[in-house]
């Protein structure tokens, strides 16, 4: 019955292949921000921002995009948390397992799924509406709606994995659902609804198309909610769309920075998971 | 009378809980053999080291031999294919395959390289006949084997299991989670294959192991107590743990 | 915090009240009032996608109602000065870049999830599934920085003259395109982009599939690849259909990484070394001209609201999908 045997050792090859295919790929992207972005990276694109002629070659840094980026990132995750818990809290709740429960959790998944670009368009067609001009609120806004769905959801299958033991002998006391779930239940999800806020922050800080229309782009720090906003996506791009190769170098450099800020976030929610964790009940 | 299946000095470890201790035993050929013991005691563990099944289970440890016709299938160069081939396994629960009930029998078969369409067709009738289930499901050999009642899937499990003509047919507690009457066929159907096949049936039910056994095999606490002929062993149990157990005293 | 801790600060967390019906009534007033809000922001949650939708619709009006549909999704001349707009070089570069995405992508994902579901040694699982986490948290504009750092110069000098030389004759491979830029980079760079999800959604269901079936076809002397490819596949399939169609949304919607690779030249492509240009890149790159020009901005909102609706359609689907196989799951 060597058939078989054959089958299976290669159909083993295969998928260690595939496997190799993916991960490989992931190395290979790392590698080569790091590779290319290293040697141009240095102090004073960090600590700077442009001076006039950057994108020309003349000096300065990005730190208008980095202070920008935090700031549009920030603000729409803080936008995004106060949606998202009490949604979060609702569906778990008060909402239950009811058929208006599901609706609404197919409404988040669908969101979920919407193009980072169309919010861009949304977002911008809405400013355009309040009167408002290419600015950090509307980056807020925008990168707040693009968060919203993943922190949302994020958040409801933490407080789902909340034991109803647990809820009920609150309710059996004769807590009320909301001290039930502002006393007990969040207290028990802490640490996960930390890591749902800190993975939708890190994919609000590494998006382009939602503040594309919607921020602007400036050299300078935002002074106010109604300036324009660097962010470090778009002088990513801005600078690599450049003729110029030191221009270009700058942009692997501010590449390996966003990396750099998205992977330390992995790590930190990955890492704080995990400490959290032995103070729940099991 | 060489016994059908020699287990030598088994072991079975999981993780670091050891499941099963030192267990030397034989099978005879045809017939049916009976493992009984308290839940717990390592019977189904020890069922499933007979087709090399344990393996399937994480952090699990095996030492030993157990020969089948006389050679070990614990042996290095053994392919485990071929051992599950001449030893079947039927399970407790019914897992029909995700397919008709035609193509549940055929399985077995067709992954083993028999294709010819006319062959498979008097082999899925030959055993759905041999398990029972013939008559109520000739006419919708196509249809969805999920769709059976559990009974019924169970007897088709049984015609799967026959279907790659096994020399000897492992059967974990056939009948659990069967109503009556549909255990007391599966019974009736293991009474009339054991003339060709050697059973191997592990129960919790004594009344069952009364009906069914020939040859009894008597687990406690992962050790084997005694084993033998059905009717010495319930008439004149040689260990004081064996005629407690029989007596309903223990376990 | 131990249960006990936790009921006691229930008890000890209530502000002394005077007895009476104040006392109830402050906390169910209280816990009404946040039913209520909750219930509003959850309704408000559900109602966006209907809102981007008529938004979008309201500011693409003037060129809906002034063009028939059929014109503009099927017309090749895109000259917004002139008022031409038509879809069709964008919706088919789409097409293809995500097809191309797709078709290099799923593959190699679904191997992968087989295998982290069924053969990988936990050690194994546990030490790849953070990387592939990983891979997924990567902002698009970097794969984009990838695709044109190292995609774009091999396909340029490696694969385009070796490809084009051999299968030229071929129209799906004809090589014209002197640059890397094209639709086989934007695929390559999508196909990568949604590996993860494609290997993540189709793990899960995989891993669903009841051990005992496994084991059945096991026990009949099945070899595991045999049991993966009869039962378990056959079993999980509808989900990861639904993985398939995730993963084809995800690529469709993608913006920066593809505008970066994929040449941008609002032609529909013949080969997969034609460059490209989707309707994410379109909307992306003229939103700066588009309030100059009359129309130009109802069209690019209405590219918006045709990729909504195409993303919602497919998720929908992937929906649909996912519950019919959780529906199988019950039948045994």
């Amino acid at each position: 019955m060597k058939r078989h045997q054959i089958e299976e050792r290669f159909f083993k090859a295969l998928m260690i292949a595939s496997m190799v295919v993916v991960l490989g790929s992931l190395a290979l992207i790392l590698g080569t921000i790091v590779w290319r972005g290293l040697s141009a990276l240095n102090l004073a694109m960090l600590t700077q921002t442009p001076k006039g002629g950057y994108y020309l070659g003349k000096e300065g840094g990005i730190l208008n995009a980095i202070v920008g980026s935090l700031y549009l990132a920030g603000g729409a995750t803080a936008l995004a948390l106060v949606a998202s818990l009490p949604i979060a809290v609702y569906l778990n709740s008060y909402a239950g397992r009811s058929r208006y429960a599901e609706l609404a959790r197919l409404a988040l998944d669908v969101l979920w799924g919407v193009p980072s670009i169309v919010y861009g368009a949304f977002g911008f067609i809405i400013m355009l509406w309040l009167g408002i001009r290419a600015s950090l609120l509307g980056g807020i806004i925008a990168l707040a709606l693009l968060e919203l769905p993943i922190m949302a959801r994020g958040m409801d299958e933490a407080i789902a994995m909340v034991p109803l033991a647990l809820k009920e002998a609150s309710y059996a006391l004769g807590a009320t659902r909301l001290e039930t779930a502002l006393k007990v239940v969040l207290r028990q999800t802490g640490p996960a609804l930390v890591t749902a806020t800190l993975l939708a922050f890190g994919r609000g800080i590494g998006d382009t198309a939602s503040v594309l229309f919607t921020a602007g782009f400036t050299d300078r720090l935002p002074d106010s909610l109604f300036d324009p906003a660097a962010s470090l996506p778009l002088a990513i791009f801005f600078q690599l769309n450049t003729p110029f190769p030191a221009v270009q170098e700058r942009a692997y450099a501010s590449a390996l920075v966003l990396m750099l800020i998205v992977l330390g976030l992995g790590l930190i929610s990955r890492q704080r998971s995990g400490r959290l964790a032995k103070h729940l009940i099991r | 009378m060489k016994p059908q299946i020699h287990v030598q000095d088994l072991n079975v470890w999981y993780g670091q809980q050891q499941a099963l201790k030192n267990i030397t035993f034989d099978i005879p050929a045809r017939g049916i053999t009976a493992i009984i013991g308290p839940s717990g005691c390592g019977k189904t563990t020890l069922l499933r080291c007979l087709n090399r099944l344990i393996e399937e289970t994480e952090e699990v440890r095996v030492t030993g031999q157990v020969f089948v016709d006389g050679a070990d299938i614990y042996n290095r160069s053994t392919d485990v294919t071929e051992v599950r081939t001449r030893v079947g396994l039927l399970a407790p629960k019914p897992f029909p395959l995700p397919m008709s009930i035609y193509d549940n029998v055929a399985y077995g078969p067709r992954i083993h390289g028999r294709r010819k369409g006319e062959h498979i067709d008097q082999l899925v009738e030959r055993h759905l006949r041999a398990a029972d289930l013939w008559d109520e499901v000739n006419g919708r050999l196509r249809a969805p084997a999920s769709r059976l009642s559990t009974g019924q899937q169970q007897r088709l499990c049984l015609a799967r299991a026959l279907a790659v003509e096994p020399e000897v047919l492992l059967c974990d507690e056939p009948t659990s989670a069967l109503d009556p009457i549909s255990a007391q066929r599966i019974e009736a159907q293991l009474q009339a294959l054991k003339e060709e096949r050697t059973i191997v049936v592990v129960t919790h039910l004594l009344r069952q192991a009364r009906r069914l056994a020939d040859d009894l095999v008597f687990l406690w606490l992962g050790e084997l107590v005694e084993y033998g002929p059905a009717a010495k062993m319930f008439s004149a149990p040689k260990d004081e743990r064996t005629r407690a157990y029989l007596a309903g005293d223990i376990g | 915090m131990s249960i006990e801790e936790a009921l006691q600060s229930i008890l000890h967390g209530q502000r002394p009240e005077p007895r009476g019906v104040s006392l109830g009534l402050n906390r169910r007033v209280k816990d009404h009032l946040a039913r209520r809000s909750m219930a509003a922001l959850t309704l408000a949650m559900g109602l966006l996608v209907p809102l981007i939708a008529l938004v979008l619709l309201l500011r693409a009006w003037p060129i809906l109602a002034t063009r028939p549909l059929g014109d503009l999704l099927l017309a090749t001349a895109w000259q917004p000065l002139k008022g031409a707009f038509g879809f069709a070089p964008f919706i088919m570069s789409t097409l293809w870049v995500t097809s191309v995405g797709m078709i290099i992508a799923v593959p190699p994902s679904l191997l992968t999830a087989i295998y982290l579901a069924e053969y990988a040694p936990a050690r194994v699982h546990t030490l790849v599934k953070p990387f592939i986490e990983l891979l997924a948290s990567i902002p698009s504009v970097i794969f984009g920085v990838w695709g044109v750092l190292a995609i774009v110069p091999f396909l340029e000098r490696v694969v385009s003259p070796t490809l084009g030389h051999w299968l030229g004759f071929i129209p799906l491979f004809r090589a014209d395109n002197p640059t890397g830029y094209c639709v086989l980079a934007g695929g390559l760079v999508l196909a990568v982009m949604v590996f993860p999800i494609i290997i993540a959604v189709t793990e899960e269901v995989i891993r669903a599939v009841p051990q005992g079936l496994r084991e059945a076809s096991f026990a009949l002397g099945a070899t595991r690849w045999q049991t993966v490819k009869h039962v378990v596949m056959r079993r999980a399939m509808p989900g990861v259909a639904a993985a398939v169609v995730l993963g084809f949304s995800r690529a469709f919607g993608e913006t920066m990484a593809v505008l970066m690779v994929v040449g941008n030249v609002p032609k529909v492509p013949h080969s997969v070394f034609d460059p490209a240009y989707p309707l994410t890149a379109l909307i992306a790159n003229n939103y700066g001209e588009m309030m100059s020009i009359p129309l130009y901005d109802a069209a690019l909102m209405g590219a918006a609201l045709i990729l909504l609706l195409i993303v919602l359609i497919f998720n929908i689907l992937a929906r649909l999908l996912l519950l019919q196989w959780v529906r199988s799951k019950q039948e045994t």
